[in-house]
Formats: structure tokens, C-alpha cells, sequence
């Protein structure tokens, strides 16, 4: 089940973020990762080192972009310019599918740079499932919707956080990023069981699965990418393999960010339930 | 309440300043109570009011956009003291908030939002403005594009009267009032983290940012900030090399490009063949030449 429509039908393991800090590591030791998730904007540039460093990654390892501007969720329309670059970057990857947030973050061409939360109304997932179909038109590859972690909620809401999000898939008949970091720390800013999100979602359209680390503080959680998986998180991750099947995995770490190793050691802490699910397939 | 409504009412508390103590104001953009205006939009909960929740966004948003600047413009933090480059980025975000999916370009209008705005850098306005422009171009030169580079043949059959020699869109070439990559230089050593092993020595060197940033004296330079293996460099450059790069980047031909250089220039006449033959093999050499269009369009 894991390799699907939405993955372009790639059976990819687990892999880490490709973070500046580890480019010499990776480039010197050539250590073997099952793949690489970049951050598109990072990459959507005319030239330089950044392109140097990705076009020797490319020679050695398979990468899936992932991208934190797109704003799917934003009222307004695509930016041509942000597509007419992330095309262009589609073609130098060969990006299998290409993951963005259920967010929005952008009005009236200012940009704030968050993955704001969105109002879970019957309009917003008619506008987002429509732009999430123009932009897989324009860039003609599958897409992935990651559910962000949020802080705030909406008074105009109509429906739960996963029925939204099952909304926008099923209109844009696209693919999910499943990132039970964000369901854990949401389901604990807005008290809702994240058991509940995890059995809700459409096993069959999750591309592909986000692990990282939160801080707590006195009064919510934060997302922050500093930290190892806490446990509550591998116990949903656990569940959401049970329902999706060995699926591509990504541990996202992206401040104080150890050393390449630690990270990697981090994520292949995934195999363990990877494994479960294999043998349980087996049996 | 339609979509885009509900989110220019966020959008814009988002992007309101904070406060000095880093906290959402009190009063909304039109002037109500920011309690009021967040619970309209936003669901408290057990533990945080609307307007605590909003707040977490709108201090993301500020220490975001305001490390980014600080990013990409130490040279300026280093002029202003870290105080007055926070009130000044503050000023200019909310005025030119970033257009861009990138936050690669969240300074590109700052050296004109300083122009049109001088009280932000009062009596250090020239060596500033300076810095910007030096930070500015060091951007562009780190991953600007690179076109093919010019090769000896490109040129056979070519007509050296009319042609033109296109410089590489990532070589930035610079007239400055203050010796700012000195200064620039001096900064970036200074946050080396292997400065951070004592605190004597980052005492130390504090010192000898501000004493360099206080004493620096005005000085004309030409400069070219370029990449060479994927790093930038600084190059100071004579103000004929000046001329002739600025005359070949604005499109004029070579012959001209040559002539304009040396308009009231000290160097004699007998000695600018060679003059001029030396820098066009130098920056061939370090590729700052694309190919000529007449030979693109072939």
C-alpha cells in the first residue's frame, strides 16, 4: 500500500533532512542514506555553491523535495515566479512527488514566512484543493500535503483539523505527508485525541510520513526540530505505519542540530516499526 | 466570513510590531483593543486567550523576519549597535514587508528605504549605506547566475569595434565612499565561533569592532565582489577598471567601453594597451566574462 499514486509508486525507506551542517560529511563520507528530503526554496536560486553542493547529493542519492512557501491555503493564486523556479528545480531533482503544507501564509503578495493554520471552512478546502490541482498541473508530478502544527484555532471552523484535511485531499485527489510530529503537538495545544486524527486519514493517500522532535513549554507545545522523537510521537508513528504500510519516512531536525550521525542514528530508529509491519504483512 | 477576509485581519496582526519587551501590543492595527480584536477570530483555550495564541505567531513572525536581517546584514548591525539595527529593521519591515516566497530577498529595498529614510542611520549615513550596498551585492555574488563563461574562440571572427562583452550577472562591481570590506572582513573573523572559546577574548574583540567601526575614515574604493570555487571575494579594483566594467555591464561596446575609462584618466596613453590587455586577461581568468551575444545568437 505504501508505494502509491502519490509517491509516484516509489518504495523509499527512511531518510533525513540535507542540512548545511552536514554537507561535508555527506559529500567526504559518502555515508549510505536511503534519501534526502531538501527544502526547495533553498535550492530555488540562479546559481552558486547551494546548487553545487545539491547537484553532487544528486549524483549519489535519491532527493524529494519538500517546500515551506507554496501556501496552498493562501486566498490568492499561485506566484508565477515561485512556480516558474520550482519547475525548473523539479527538472534538476527528478523530485518523484513534491510535498508542501495545508497552510496559509501569504495575503495580498506579503509573505510572513510561517505555515500559518487554516480556517477549517467548506471554502477554504474548495480554494486550497484548487490550487493544490493547478500547481501538480503546472509542475506535473504528484503532491503531498503536510498537516503543519498549529497554536490557534478559528472560531469560523466547520469541521475537525482531519476532516479538513480530507476534504482538500479528496477534491484535489492528491497525496498526504503525514507528520504525526504536528498531530501530537496539535492534539495537545487543542485537546483533541491524536489517535483519533491518525485512524481518520485516508491510509491510502499518505506518501509519506515526518517524524521530529517538540519542546514543551508551561502552556503549549512548540514545533520545534530540535530534539529527538519523543515517545508519544513513535507510538502514533507506529500507528500510522499500521495503516499505511512501509512508507517513506523523514526526520526533520532543523536547529541545534547535531552531528550527521546522531541524526541518522535518530531516524533509523523508524526501522523498528518498519520491521513489525513487514512481518506483520508477512504473516 | 469569506477566506481572504479572515486572513488580512490575521496577516495583519501577525506583522504588527512588537513591543520593546518583545510582546504583542496591546491595541489592534485600527486602534481596538487587541483582546478584542483576537477573540473575534481566534478560540481560546484552558490554558491560553486568544490573544496569547495569536501572539505566539506574531513573535515568530518578528524573530524570523528580524534573524534573517540580522543574517544577511552584520555589517550594518555592526554600524548601528544591535539596539538602533533592531528599530531600524522593525521600521523598514513594516513598511517593506518581504514580497517574495524567499527570504533571500527580505533586504532588497533597504538601501532605498534608507535613502528615503536617514534618520535610522543619523550620522553614519554614507558609511550605512555603503555597508548595505557591500552586503547586498555579497548576496547576489553567493548565487547569482552564471552564464557560460567566455572561451579564446568565442571571439574568432569577431569584430573587436563593435563587440560586447557581457559580465558575469553574478560579479558585482561597487564605487564606495568608506573601505566597508575591510570592515565587512574584520566582522565576519570577529563571529568566527571559534572566537566564543574565551570570553576574554569576544570582550576583546568586541572592542575592536566598535573602536574599527568608530574609527574608520572615508576613503573611495572600487570594488568587485565575485565567487570563485563558490566563495565570494572581495577585489579592490582602480577606478578605470571601474569605468571600463560599469561601461561593459550597461551593454556598450568594447572600443567605447575602453574609452570611457580612461576619460580623465591619469594613466598614459602609451601605457593602456597594456593596461587594458592585463585586466581583460585577469578577469577572463577568473571568468567574470559571459560569452558575446553576437556569438549566443550564431
Amino acid at each position: 500500500m505504501a508505494a502509491n499514486r502519490f509517491n509516484a509508486f516509489t518504495d523509499y525507506g527512511i531518510g533525513i533532512g540535507l542540512r548545511a551542517p552536514h554537507y561535508q560529511h555527506i559529500l567526504s563520507r559518502k555515508p549510505v542514506v536511503d534519501w534526502f528530503e531538501i527544502i526547495s526554496e533553498n535550492f530555488m536560486i540562479d546559481g552558486g555553491r547551494p546548487l553545487h553542493i545539491l547537484d553532487q547529493i544528486l549524483d549519489q542519492y535519491k532527493v524529494v523535495q519538500h517546500g515551506v512557501s507554496m501556501y496552498f491555503g493562501s486566498a490568492e493564486k499561485p506566484d508565477r515566479e515561485h512556480l516558474r523556479r520550482l519547475k525548473e528545480l523539479v527538472k534538476r531533482t527528478k523530485t518523484p512527488w513534491l510535498s508542501d503544507h495545508l497552510c496559509w501564509g501569504s495575503v495580498d503578495g506579503r509573505y510572513t514566512h510561517d505555515l500559518l493554520p487554516m480556517p477549517y471552512t467548506f471554502e477554504a478546502a474548495r480554494l486550497t484543493a484548487q490550487k493544490v490541482r493547478q500547481v501538480r498541473d503546472f509542475l506535473e508530478i504528484p503532491i503531498a500535503v503536510e498537516n503543519v502544527s498549529s497554536y490557534a484555532e478559528f472560531h469560523v471552523s466547520e469541521m475537525t483539523e482531519w476532516e479538513f484535511l480530507n476534504e482538500v485531499v479528496e477534491q484535489a485527489d492528491c497525496g498526504i505527508l503525514l507528520d504525526v510530529n504536528n498531530i501530537y503537538v496539535s492534539s495537545q495545544n487543542h485537546n483533541f485525541d491524536p489517535f483519533n486524527y491518525v485512524n481518520s486519514v485516508p491510509a491510502q493517500r499518505v506518501a509519506q510520513i515526518h517524524i521530529a522532535g517538540h519542546s514543551k513549554f508551561k502552556k503549549y507545545i512548540l514545533d520545534t526540530h530540535d530534539h529527538p522523537v519523543l515517545d508519544p510521537v513513535w507510538k502514533l508513528y507506529e500507528r500510522a505505519i499500521q495503516r499505511a504500510g512501509h512508507t517513506a519516512t523523514l526526520l526533520e531536525w532543523d536547529d541545534s542540530i547535531p552531528s550527521f550521525q546522531e541524526v541518522h542514528r535518530e531516524a533509523l530508529k523508524a526501522n523498528r516499526f518498519l520491521s513489525e509491519t513487514t512481518l506483520a504483512v508477512a504473516v | 466570513m469569506k477566506l481572504v477576509t479572515l486572513q488580512r485581519a490575521v496577516a495583519r496582526a501577525v506583522m504588527q510590531p512588537l513591543t520593546v519587551s518583545e510582546r504583542m501590543r496591546r491595541t489592534a492595527p485600527g486602534g481596538e483593543s487587541m483582546s478584542a480584536y483576537a477573540a473575534r477570530y481566534i478560540k481560546p483555550n484552558d490554558r491560553l486567550t486568544s490573544l496569547e495564541r495569536l501572539e505566539i505567531y506574531n513573535r515568530q513572525y518578528w524573530f524570523r523576519v528580524l534573524g534573517s536581517m540580522a543574517e544577511d546584514f552584520p555589517g550594518l548591525r555592526a554600524i548601528l549597535g544591535q539596539r538602533r539595527f533592531e528599530e531600524m529593521c522593525r521600521a523598514y519591515l513594516a513598511e517593506c514587508p518581504s514580497r517574495s516566497f524567499t527570504l533571500r530577498n527580505l533586504g532588497a529595498s533597504l538601501e532605498v528605504w534608507l535613502r528615503q529614510n536617514p534618520k535610522w542611520i543619523r550620522d553614519k549615513q554614507t558609511l550605512a549605506v555603503d555597508m548595505v550596498r557591500l552586503e547586498c551585492a555579497e548576496i547576489e555574488a553567493f548565487d547569482g547566475k552564471a552564464e557560460p563563461a567566455l572561451r579564446p574562440e568565442d571571439l574568432n571572427g569577431s569584430s573587436a569595434r563593435d563587440l560586447r562583452l557581457r559580465v558575469q550577472p553574478y560579479v558585482q562591481v561597487l564605487e564606495l565612499h568608506y573601505p566597508v570590506d575591510d570592515l565587512a572582513l574584520e566582522i565576519r573573523e570577529d563571529n568566527n565561533p571559534a572566537d566564543f572559546a574565551s570570553n576574554a577574548l569576544t570582550e576583546s574583540r568586541k572592542n575592536t569592532r566598535v573602536r574599527a567601526v568608530a574609527t574608520l575614515e572615508p576613503k573611495q574604493i572600487f570594488l568587485v565582489v565575485h565567487r570563485m570555487d563558490f566563495s565570494v571575494y572581495f577585489r579592490r579594483i582602480e577606478r578605470e577598471e571601474f569605468a571600463l566594467l560599469s561601461a561593459l555591464r550597461s551593454g556598450k561596446a568594447i572600443a567605447r567601453a575602453i574609452a570611457l575609462a580612461f576619460r580623465r584618466s591619469s594613466v598614459p596613453e602609451f601605457d593602456r594597451a597594456g593596461y587594458v590587455r592585463l585586466r581583460f586577461q585577469t578577469w577572463a581568468t577568473l571568468g567574470w566574462f559571459c560569452r558575446p551575444e553576437e556569438i549566443d545568437a550564431r
